[in-house]
Protein backbone atom coordinates (compact mmCIF):
# COMPACT_ATOMS: atom_id res chain seq x y z
CA UNK A 1 0.00 0.00 0.00
CA UNK A 2 1.18 3.42 -0.97
CA UNK A 3 2.07 5.53 1.93
CA UNK A 4 2.43 9.27 1.49
CA UNK A 5 3.88 11.66 3.77
CA UNK A 6 2.01 14.81 4.83
CA UNK A 7 3.69 18.12 7.07
CA UNK A 8 1.55 20.51 8.71
CA UNK A 9 2.98 23.78 8.71
CA UNK A 10 1.34 27.20 10.33
CA UNK A 11 1.55 29.49 13.02
CA UNK A 12 1.02 29.03 16.63
CA UNK A 13 -2.35 28.81 17.76
CA UNK A 14 -3.48 28.06 14.58
CA UNK A 15 -5.27 24.82 15.97
CA UNK A 16 -2.53 23.12 13.86
CA UNK A 17 -2.25 19.98 16.72
CA UNK A 18 -5.55 19.54 17.37
CA UNK A 19 -5.92 19.30 13.24
CA UNK A 20 -3.22 16.87 14.01
CA UNK A 21 -4.79 14.79 16.77
CA UNK A 22 -8.10 15.03 14.96
CA UNK A 23 -6.36 13.30 12.01
CA UNK A 24 -4.33 10.43 13.87
CA UNK A 25 -6.72 9.89 16.31
CA UNK A 26 -3.79 10.63 19.45
CA UNK A 27 -1.91 7.98 17.21
CA UNK A 28 1.02 9.76 17.51
CA UNK A 29 5.03 9.32 18.81
CA UNK A 30 6.97 12.60 20.25
CA UNK A 31 9.85 13.11 20.27
CA UNK A 32 12.63 16.00 19.62
CA UNK A 33 13.60 17.47 16.05
CA UNK A 34 17.44 16.19 15.25
CA UNK A 35 19.60 18.68 17.19
CA UNK A 36 17.40 20.69 18.51
CA UNK A 37 15.07 20.64 21.67
CA UNK A 38 12.31 21.42 19.43
CA UNK A 39 9.31 18.82 20.11
CA UNK A 40 8.27 16.53 17.02
CA UNK A 41 4.81 14.77 16.51
CA UNK A 42 4.36 12.10 14.03
CA UNK A 43 1.70 10.22 13.67
CA UNK A 44 -0.17 7.61 11.14
CA UNK A 45 -3.35 7.62 9.48
CA UNK A 46 -5.82 5.93 6.88
CA UNK A 47 -8.03 7.30 4.41
CA UNK A 48 -9.87 5.40 1.52
CA UNK A 49 -7.30 2.84 0.85
CA UNK A 50 -4.26 5.04 1.08
CA UNK A 51 -1.63 4.83 4.36
CA UNK A 52 -0.54 8.53 5.45
CA UNK A 53 2.04 9.77 7.75
CA UNK A 54 1.70 12.89 9.49
CA UNK A 55 4.80 14.97 10.80
CA UNK A 56 3.18 18.23 12.73
CA UNK A 57 6.09 21.00 12.33
CA UNK A 58 6.99 23.79 14.99
CA UNK A 59 4.29 26.48 15.05
CA UNK A 60 6.08 29.46 13.77
CA UNK A 61 5.20 33.08 12.06
CA UNK A 62 7.83 32.53 9.13
CA UNK A 63 10.36 30.11 8.28
CA UNK A 64 13.52 32.74 7.78
CA UNK A 65 14.17 34.12 11.49
CA UNK A 66 16.73 31.35 12.71
CA UNK A 67 15.10 30.20 15.34
CA UNK A 68 15.39 26.54 16.35
CA UNK A 69 11.79 25.65 15.52
CA UNK A 70 12.07 27.90 12.26
CA UNK A 71 15.03 26.02 11.08
CA UNK A 72 13.57 22.60 11.46
CA UNK A 73 9.97 23.33 10.04
CA UNK A 74 12.06 24.79 6.92
CA UNK A 75 14.96 22.15 7.30
CA UNK A 76 11.88 19.19 7.13
CA UNK A 77 10.25 21.28 4.14
CA UNK A 78 13.21 21.85 2.08
CA UNK A 79 15.58 18.93 2.96
CA UNK A 80 12.64 15.90 3.78
CA UNK A 81 10.55 16.75 0.56
CA UNK A 82 7.03 15.67 2.35
CA UNK A 83 4.76 14.75 -0.38
CA UNK A 84 1.90 16.91 0.52
CA UNK A 85 2.17 20.25 2.81
CA UNK A 86 -0.58 20.86 4.68
CA UNK A 87 -0.54 24.68 5.72
CA UNK A 88 -2.88 25.74 8.44
CA UNK A 89 -4.06 29.33 8.52
CA UNK A 90 -5.94 30.76 11.43
CA UNK A 91 -9.12 32.23 9.40
CA UNK A 92 -9.55 34.84 12.03
CA UNK A 93 -6.10 36.83 11.49
CA UNK A 94 -5.22 35.64 7.35
CA UNK A 95 -3.01 38.64 7.11
CA UNK A 96 -0.47 37.78 9.87
CA UNK A 97 -0.74 33.76 9.13
CA UNK A 98 -0.52 34.44 5.10
CA UNK A 99 3.00 35.37 5.50
CA UNK A 100 4.20 32.02 6.31
CA UNK A 101 1.91 30.02 3.47
CA UNK A 102 3.65 32.53 1.40
CA UNK A 103 7.23 31.51 2.58
CA UNK A 104 5.93 27.99 1.83
CA UNK A 105 4.46 28.70 -1.88
CA UNK A 106 8.01 29.71 -2.66
CA UNK A 107 9.74 26.58 -1.35
CA UNK A 108 7.35 23.72 -2.99
CA UNK A 109 4.04 23.58 -5.32
CA UNK A 110 3.24 20.60 -3.27
CA UNK A 111 0.41 22.84 -0.73
CA UNK A 112 -3.07 22.21 0.20
CA UNK A 113 -3.85 25.70 2.17
CA UNK A 114 -6.17 24.68 4.85
CA UNK A 115 -8.23 27.41 6.60
CA UNK A 116 -8.95 26.55 9.90
CA UNK A 117 -11.53 27.90 12.42
CA UNK A 118 -13.45 28.92 10.14
CA UNK A 119 -16.90 28.79 12.71
CA UNK A 120 -14.92 30.82 14.68
CA UNK A 121 -14.56 33.34 11.72
CA UNK A 122 -18.14 33.06 11.33
CA UNK A 123 -19.27 34.18 14.81
CA UNK A 124 -16.91 37.05 14.43
CA UNK A 125 -18.90 38.43 11.16
CA UNK A 126 -15.53 37.51 8.59
CA UNK A 127 -16.40 36.02 5.51
CA UNK A 128 -13.73 33.95 4.02
CA UNK A 129 -14.12 34.03 -0.46
CA UNK A 130 -12.13 30.30 -0.41
CA UNK A 131 -12.64 29.91 -4.23
CA UNK A 132 -11.16 33.46 -4.42
CA UNK A 133 -8.14 32.75 -2.44
CA UNK A 134 -7.61 29.52 -4.42
CA UNK A 135 -7.27 31.59 -7.12
CA UNK A 136 -4.63 34.15 -6.05
CA UNK A 137 -2.49 31.60 -4.37
CA UNK A 138 -3.14 29.06 -7.20
CA UNK A 139 -3.06 25.98 -4.84
CA UNK A 140 -6.10 23.92 -3.22
CA UNK A 141 -8.20 25.61 -0.41
CA UNK A 142 -10.22 24.30 1.54
CA UNK A 143 -12.21 25.94 4.99
CA UNK A 144 -12.46 23.60 8.27
CA UNK A 145 -12.97 23.35 11.57
CA UNK A 146 -10.81 20.90 13.31
CA UNK A 147 -12.63 21.25 16.61
CA UNK A 148 -16.04 20.42 15.24
CA UNK A 149 -14.46 17.83 12.62
CA UNK A 150 -15.76 20.03 9.58
CA UNK A 151 -14.64 19.84 6.08
CA UNK A 152 -12.03 17.33 7.00
CA UNK A 153 -13.21 14.90 4.24
CA UNK A 154 -12.94 17.63 1.23
CA UNK A 155 -9.37 18.77 3.13
CA UNK A 156 -8.25 14.85 2.69
CA UNK A 157 -9.67 14.62 -0.57
CA UNK A 158 -7.49 17.65 -1.95
CA UNK A 159 -4.45 16.42 -0.14
CA UNK A 160 -4.70 12.92 -1.85
CA UNK A 161 -5.28 14.63 -5.27
CA UNK A 162 -2.11 16.30 -4.39
CA UNK A 163 -0.09 13.70 -3.17
CA UNK A 164 -0.96 11.55 -6.22
CA UNK A 165 -0.31 13.93 -8.87
CA UNK A 166 -4.00 13.97 -9.51
CA UNK A 167 -3.77 17.64 -9.22
CA UNK A 168 -0.50 19.85 -9.91
CA UNK A 169 -0.80 22.96 -8.09
CA UNK A 170 1.17 25.85 -9.54
CA UNK A 171 1.39 28.67 -6.96
CA UNK A 172 1.25 32.41 -8.06
CA UNK A 173 5.09 32.98 -7.81
CA UNK A 174 6.07 36.21 -5.62
CA UNK A 175 7.82 39.31 -8.08
CA UNK A 176 10.04 41.29 -6.70
CA UNK A 177 11.77 44.34 -7.72
CA UNK A 178 13.70 44.56 -10.74
CA UNK A 179 16.83 44.89 -9.00
CA UNK A 180 16.35 41.22 -6.70
CA UNK A 181 14.93 39.82 -9.94
CA UNK A 182 17.66 40.44 -11.65
CA UNK A 183 20.30 38.87 -9.15
CA UNK A 184 18.13 36.23 -9.31
CA UNK A 185 18.14 35.65 -12.93
CA UNK A 186 22.10 35.75 -12.66
CA UNK A 187 22.09 33.30 -9.99
CA UNK A 188 19.44 30.66 -10.81
CA UNK A 189 21.37 29.14 -14.12
CA UNK A 190 24.37 28.10 -11.38
CA UNK A 191 22.32 27.29 -8.80
CA UNK A 192 20.66 24.71 -11.35
CA UNK A 193 23.84 23.47 -12.71
CA UNK A 194 24.94 23.01 -9.26
CA UNK A 195 22.26 21.31 -7.74
CA UNK A 196 19.49 19.99 -10.50
CA UNK A 197 16.30 19.89 -9.31
CA UNK A 198 17.30 18.53 -6.05
CA UNK A 199 16.17 22.05 -4.48
CA UNK A 200 13.93 24.78 -5.55
CA UNK A 201 16.46 27.32 -7.61
CA UNK A 202 14.78 30.35 -7.28
CA UNK A 203 14.28 29.87 -3.48
CA UNK A 204 17.63 29.07 -3.22
CA UNK A 205 19.00 32.11 -4.92
CA UNK A 206 16.11 34.50 -2.53
CA UNK A 207 18.60 32.98 0.71
CA UNK A 208 21.29 33.58 -0.79
CA UNK A 209 20.42 37.04 -1.78
CA UNK A 210 19.38 37.21 2.05
CA UNK A 211 22.18 36.28 3.33
CA UNK A 212 21.01 33.26 5.27
CA UNK A 213 24.58 31.39 6.80
CA UNK A 214 22.71 28.71 8.40
CA UNK A 215 20.80 27.41 5.63
CA UNK A 216 24.22 27.37 3.58
CA UNK A 217 25.41 25.42 6.40
CA UNK A 218 22.94 22.88 6.33
CA UNK A 219 22.57 22.57 2.93
CA UNK A 220 26.63 21.47 2.74
CA UNK A 221 25.83 19.37 5.54
CA UNK A 222 23.07 17.76 3.37
CA UNK A 223 25.17 18.02 -0.30
CA UNK A 224 28.51 16.33 1.31
CA UNK A 225 26.38 13.26 2.81
CA UNK A 226 22.84 12.97 2.73
CA UNK A 227 23.26 9.38 4.74
CA UNK A 228 24.88 11.27 7.76
CA UNK A 229 22.15 13.71 7.20
CA UNK A 230 19.33 11.25 7.03
CA UNK A 231 21.06 9.54 10.43
CA UNK A 232 20.96 12.83 12.26
CA UNK A 233 17.74 13.53 11.44
CA UNK A 234 16.47 10.08 12.72
CA UNK A 235 13.66 10.23 15.34
CA UNK A 236 14.63 9.42 18.86
CA UNK A 237 11.05 8.18 20.56
CA UNK A 238 9.89 9.77 23.67
CA UNK A 239 7.27 9.22 25.23
CA UNK A 240 3.50 9.28 23.32
CA UNK A 241 2.01 12.37 24.79
CA UNK A 242 -0.55 14.99 24.07
CA UNK A 243 0.99 18.07 22.95
CA UNK B 1 -3.35 68.50 8.00
CA UNK B 2 -0.50 65.81 7.82
CA UNK B 3 1.55 64.62 9.26
CA UNK B 4 5.85 64.26 8.98
CA UNK B 5 7.37 60.51 10.03
CA UNK B 6 8.45 60.28 13.54
CA UNK B 7 10.18 57.00 15.02
CA UNK B 8 7.61 54.81 16.89
CA UNK B 9 9.29 55.66 20.54
CA UNK B 10 8.12 59.26 19.97
CA UNK B 11 4.56 58.32 18.99
CA UNK B 12 1.79 59.12 21.52
CA UNK B 13 -0.59 56.59 23.41
CA UNK B 14 -3.35 56.02 21.24
CA UNK B 15 -2.14 57.19 18.01
CA UNK B 16 -2.42 55.42 14.66
CA UNK B 17 0.23 55.19 12.92
CA UNK B 18 1.00 54.20 8.59
CA UNK B 19 4.02 52.51 8.96
CA UNK B 20 7.14 54.29 6.29
CA UNK B 21 10.71 52.73 6.85
CA UNK B 22 12.24 50.09 8.75
CA UNK B 23 15.98 50.43 10.05
CA UNK B 24 15.91 47.86 11.62
CA UNK B 25 18.65 45.23 10.25
CA UNK B 26 19.93 41.62 10.72
CA UNK B 27 17.77 38.85 12.16
CA UNK B 28 15.65 41.51 14.11
CA UNK B 29 14.53 43.17 10.78
CA UNK B 30 12.96 39.60 10.03
CA UNK B 31 11.48 39.32 12.72
CA UNK B 32 9.50 42.55 12.85
CA UNK B 33 8.79 42.38 9.07
CA UNK B 34 7.21 38.44 10.01
CA UNK B 35 4.92 40.37 12.54
CA UNK B 36 3.77 42.90 10.80
CA UNK B 37 5.96 45.68 10.72
CA UNK B 38 5.91 46.40 7.22
CA UNK B 39 6.03 49.98 5.06
CA UNK B 40 2.67 50.50 4.63
CA UNK B 41 0.66 48.74 7.42
CA UNK B 42 -1.07 50.82 10.19
CA UNK B 43 -0.01 50.15 13.63
CA UNK B 44 -1.84 51.65 17.03
CA UNK B 45 0.65 52.95 20.17
CA UNK B 46 -1.06 51.06 22.77
CA UNK B 47 0.64 51.59 25.92
CA UNK B 48 4.13 52.89 27.42
CA UNK B 49 5.74 51.12 30.41
CA UNK B 50 6.13 53.59 33.66
CA UNK B 51 9.60 54.48 32.81
CA UNK B 52 8.44 54.86 29.06
CA UNK B 53 9.98 51.89 27.47
CA UNK B 54 9.38 49.37 26.06
CA UNK B 55 6.09 50.63 24.47
CA UNK B 56 3.41 48.23 23.20
CA UNK B 57 2.00 48.20 20.34
CA UNK B 58 -1.40 46.67 18.22
CA UNK B 59 -0.32 45.00 14.85
CA UNK B 60 -2.17 42.35 12.71
CA UNK B 61 -4.71 42.08 15.85
CA UNK B 62 -1.86 40.96 18.02
CA UNK B 63 0.19 43.63 20.84
CA UNK B 64 3.81 43.54 20.81
CA UNK B 65 6.22 45.34 22.99
CA UNK B 66 9.26 46.81 21.97
CA UNK B 67 12.11 48.33 23.11
CA UNK B 68 13.41 52.32 22.14
CA UNK B 69 16.14 50.13 20.38
CA UNK B 70 13.82 48.88 17.82
CA UNK B 71 10.97 51.41 17.52
CA UNK B 72 13.54 54.42 17.39
CA UNK B 73 14.12 52.67 14.34
CA UNK B 74 10.70 52.38 12.98
CA UNK B 75 9.05 54.81 11.17
CA UNK B 76 5.64 56.32 10.81
CA UNK B 77 3.21 58.97 9.85
CA UNK B 78 0.65 59.82 12.09
CA UNK B 79 -2.90 59.00 10.90
CA UNK B 80 -5.78 61.18 11.60
CA UNK B 81 -6.47 64.44 13.31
Amino acid sequence: MKTYTIALAGNPNTGKSTLFNTLTNMRQHTGNWAGKTVLRAEGTFQHLDTQFTLVDLPGTYSLYSNSADEEAARDYIIFEKPDVTIVVLDATSLERNLNLAIQVLEMTNQVVVCINLIDEAKRLGIHIDIRKMEQKLGVPTVAISARNKTGINELLSQVLKVASGEIVPSPTPITYNDEIEQKINELVPSIQEMLGDRLPARWVALRLLDGDESLLTTMKLWLTDQDSYKKEEALQYGQTACH
Amino acid sequence: MTFEPIPLSEAGTGNKMRLTRIEVTGVMRRRLLDLGFVPGNEIEVLQKSPLGDPIAFRVNNTTIALRSEESSLIWGKRLGG
